[in-house]
């Protein structure tokens, strides 16, 4: 993970649709972002890299076991538990600017409206799906004798040579369920005093889900 | 209260209630070049979908030529200025799909009476 702006994490709080004045409609994902507990650094000197770890969302002290306690006695012992934590890579004059037991909030964040941002989160779990679900295969036509094999992939290779199946073919299994990161999603709204933001569009994962919003690497804003 | 609900909220616009049989005319603003102007589109409610501002209604009338016309409308839109009730239309379902295979004097709905819950809202005059 490259080193970049500072980001934050969050929560999905689901979708509904905004009307600009003109009349045109935006669907939106609103995103609970912060604010966020600063748990720990990890500097340079020590770990070889900086990051600030987040947490973000309560967590009742019943939950939290003996370890995991240990590491929260910078920040005041259990009851200062957060629901999720993430370590996010930022640059050492970031590193800088925040405490351990800060909490960074939306508006620490020059995240304007029209700015851009890159999103991951956990997608929805699908289950076990054949190949046209999770890797839009094409199937075989319904007709002229096709028999068993309407959703079936085809060949999976070649013959005596290599007699072997190539490493990475697509086939049928796990879908979903993993970490998913969606780039350039345009910010609609940011309303600090609620530390929500809508983003233009969808993101990954479910609602309640994990959300980790951080500046866009690659768009040019 | 959710956010979400928050947000709906701040967008909601006055909207007179109307439901599915209604005959309605909607005005509608349309932009041309740097010229806004109103259109009327008038027509019979024969449904209405989602909630909260994705809620849309359909409201269908017969053009000239005999030509079915279906226009699709967000509730919450901003360039729906007004809707007016023309009729209020009594039928039994929510979505009026059947309309759309009738023609003519089959097509008609028979209006419903308001009087009853206008009567209720009305005090009554004082009996001397």
């Amino acid at each position: 993970m490259k080193e970049r702006k500072l980001g934050l994490i969050g929560k999905k709080i689901g979708m509904t649709r905004i009307f600009k004045d003109d009349g045109t409609a935006i669907g939106v994902t609103v995103i609970e972002v912060g604010p966020c507990l600063v748990l720990g650094k990890r500097t340079d000197d020590i770990h070889g890299y900086n990051a600030l770890i987040l947490g973000f969302g309560p967590k009742p002290v019943r939950k939290v076991n003996k370890p995991e306690a240990g590491t929260l006695k910078a920040v005041g012992g259990a009851e200062n538990a957060r629901r999720f934590v993430q370590e996010l890579r930022v640059t050492a004059d970031t590193l800088a600017r925040f405490d351990v037991g800060q909490e960074i909030k939306l508006a620490d964040l020059d995240l304007n409206e029209g700015a851009y941002v890159d999103v991951t989160g956990e997608s929805k779990g699908k289950g076990f799906q054949g190949v046209m679900k999770r890797h839009n295969f094409g199937g075989f036509r319904a007709t002229h004798g096709t028999h068993e094999v309407f959703r079936h992939g085809g060949s999976i290779g070649c013959r005596k040579w290599p007699g072997r199946v190539f490493k990475g073919r697509k086939m049928a299994g796990q879908m979903g369920s993993e970490r998913v990161t969606t780039q350039n999603i345009r910010i609609v709204q940011v309303r600090s005093d609620d530390n929500v933001i809508l983003l233009c569009g969808s993101v990954p994962g479910c609602k309640t889900g994990m959300i980790t919003v951080r500046p866009a690497l690659k768009h040019n804003q | 209260m959710s956010i979400l609900q928050i947000l709906e909220n701040e967008q909601k616009r006055n909207v007179v209630a109307f439901r599915p049989g209604d005959t309605v005319r909607v005005h509608v603003r349309i932009v041309e070049g740097d010229k806004t102007r109103t259109q009327l589109y008038e027509g019979v409610v024969i449904g209405r979908r989602g909630d909260g501002n994705r809620e849309s209604f359909t409201v269908r009338k017969i053009c000239a030529g005999n030509i079915g016309v279906e226009r699709v409308f967000p509730v919450q839109s901003p360039n729906i200025e007004k809707v007016e009730v023309v009729t209020r239309g009594k039928v039994r379902r929510a979505r009026l799909n059947y309309l759309r295979d009738l023609r003519g004097k089959s097509a008609r709905l028979k209006t419903r009476d308001d009087r009853k819950s206008s009567k209720k809202n009305t005090p009554k005059p004082a009996q001397v």
